[in-house]
């Protein structure tokens, strides 16, 4: 098994002339997950984006080891499609990439269809609602086979039942050896849960 | 790599040559290159012997117009819907993905052009020579047209008036494809397609980099 780590030194992001956050410091294991919390505004997204390597940090560095996905309010799917075709997509992709080779079936948890989409695979991705799109986003993260995951709001537009299967999943994901972190204005109920509250690092 | 960027590039075509999520496709672009040769002569009057003088130059005006039809949705409904955050992720560089981009631009657009010229050819009374060095000249500068199509597409993705000023932007960095494109037409013009291919694979050459660095400069600011 590879290791799989996440971590941040002295971190901070610039918005504009504004700082938002400076001096922020985590590191994350496999299995371990790290709620980011705080008010709009405080920055959240903009960290979970320089995770991601898509902003550059105003200072301080990201160090990581593992394959990264990551779910935000765009899912990523061709709205002409059917949802499975548009699925498929990324899955071809994820097939072809070695780094994301890892075995999917464990971040589902052991269950064929986790998100309930069975039933809206010929649906066009523009027919879904907000939380069926975001359902999909999460099976095509959970598809990817990337250790960590990066999810940025993923519990908005479901209702408590999917808020509970998506949080499942996550779960099955730390058990299998991934790690999450997740920006949500949201509780959340996940063992190995750490708390940031960003507004704590705010300049 | 090769085996994602073969994935990527035939989901590009697919949506490029159909159109969808208010993408016009092929179609579009290919109706009005044809509509202008249908309409000059309507405006200039029946006249064979002015038609075949100036109509070489109509048809290619009418190829730079059409490039620059789509140029809107090239590139900002994949950056609206995260798909280039979601391949920058996967490690795939904003170059090989514009590269891929121009390729599936230019089948969807040039290649039906090259298709359409002859009928554009017959209606604006060119003769069999003038309609060879037509298509010769549109074979080596449509590829140029798509890249500089794609580039400023990928500029202009996310911007308020992008669509607006993406046209703008095409008219001067286009019109050395005109003049040499027209050009070749004029009796002792032939050296023009040399200088045709060369602003062509200059423009495909430096597209990747200016197209991947925009994207990224794009996202940056967002």
């Amino acid at each position: 098994m590879t290791v799989t780590t996440l971590s941040a030194q002295g971190l901070a992001c610039r918005r504009g002339d504004r700082i938002l956050f400076r001096g922020l410091d985590f590191a994350l294991q496999a299995g371990e997950a790290l709620h980011l919390a705080g008010p709009n505004g405080v920055g959240k997204s903009s960290l979970i984006r320089i995770l991601a390597g898509l902003r550059e940090a105003y200072a301080g560095t990201v160090e990581r080891q593992g394959a990264l996905a990551l779910l935000d309010e765009r899912p990523a799917l061709d709205g002409h499609l059917p949802l499975g075709q548009a699925l498929d997509f990324w899955r071809r992709i994820d097939r072809a990439q070695p780094q994301h080779a890892a075995p999917p079936p464990t971040t589902t948890g052991g269950r064929a269809d986790p998100f309930g989409l069975d039933d809206l695979l010929d649906v066009p991705v523009r027919y879904l609602s907000t939380g069926q799109r975001k359902r999909a986003g999460l099976a095509r993260l959970a598809a990817s086979g990337a250790a960590i995951w990066l999810l940025d709001e993923p519990l908005n537009g479901l209702d408590a039942h999917w808020a509970l299967a998506a949080q499942a999943a996550i779960a099955a994901h730390l058990a299998a050896g991934g790690l999450a972190l997740i920006a949500s204005h949201q509780p959340l109920t996940l063992d190995h849960l750490r708390t940031l509250a960003l507004a704590e690092y705010a300049a | 790599m090769i085996r994602t960027l073969g994935v990527i590039f035939r989901r590009d075509l697919a949506i490029l040559l159909r159109g969808a999520m208010g993408r016009g496709g092929a179609v579009l672009p290919l109706l009005f290159f044809l509509a202008v040769a249908m309409l000059y002569p309507f405006a200039v009057g029946p006249d064979a012997r002015l038609l075949a003088r100036t109509g070489a130059g109509v048809i290619w005006v009418a190829a730079l117009l059409a490039a620059i039809l789509p140029l809107d949705r090239l590139v900002e409904p994949d950056v609206e819907a995260g798909f280039f955050d979601q391949w920058a992720l996967r490690g795939i560089s904003e170059e090989a993905l514009v590269l891929v981009r121009i390729a599936a631009h230019w089948l969807s657009f040039g290649v039906p052009l090259l298709l359409a010229a002859p009928l554009s050819a017959g209606l604006l009374s060119l003769d069999a020579g003038q309609l060879a060095t037509v298509e010769l000249g549109l074979l080596l500068g449509t590829p140029g047209l798509a890249a500089i199509g794609v580039t400023i597409a990928a500029l202009t993705a996310g911007l308020r008036a992008g669509s607006a000023l993406g046209g703008l932007l095409a008219i001067p960095l286009t019109v050395p494809l005109l003049i040499f494109g027209a050009g070749s037409l004029q009796p002792g013009g032939e050296g023009g397609l040399g200088l045709l291919a060369a602003c062509s694979l200059a423009a495909l050459a430096i597209a990747p980099f200016a197209g991947g660095g925009a994207i990224r400069a794009g996202r940056e600011s967002g």
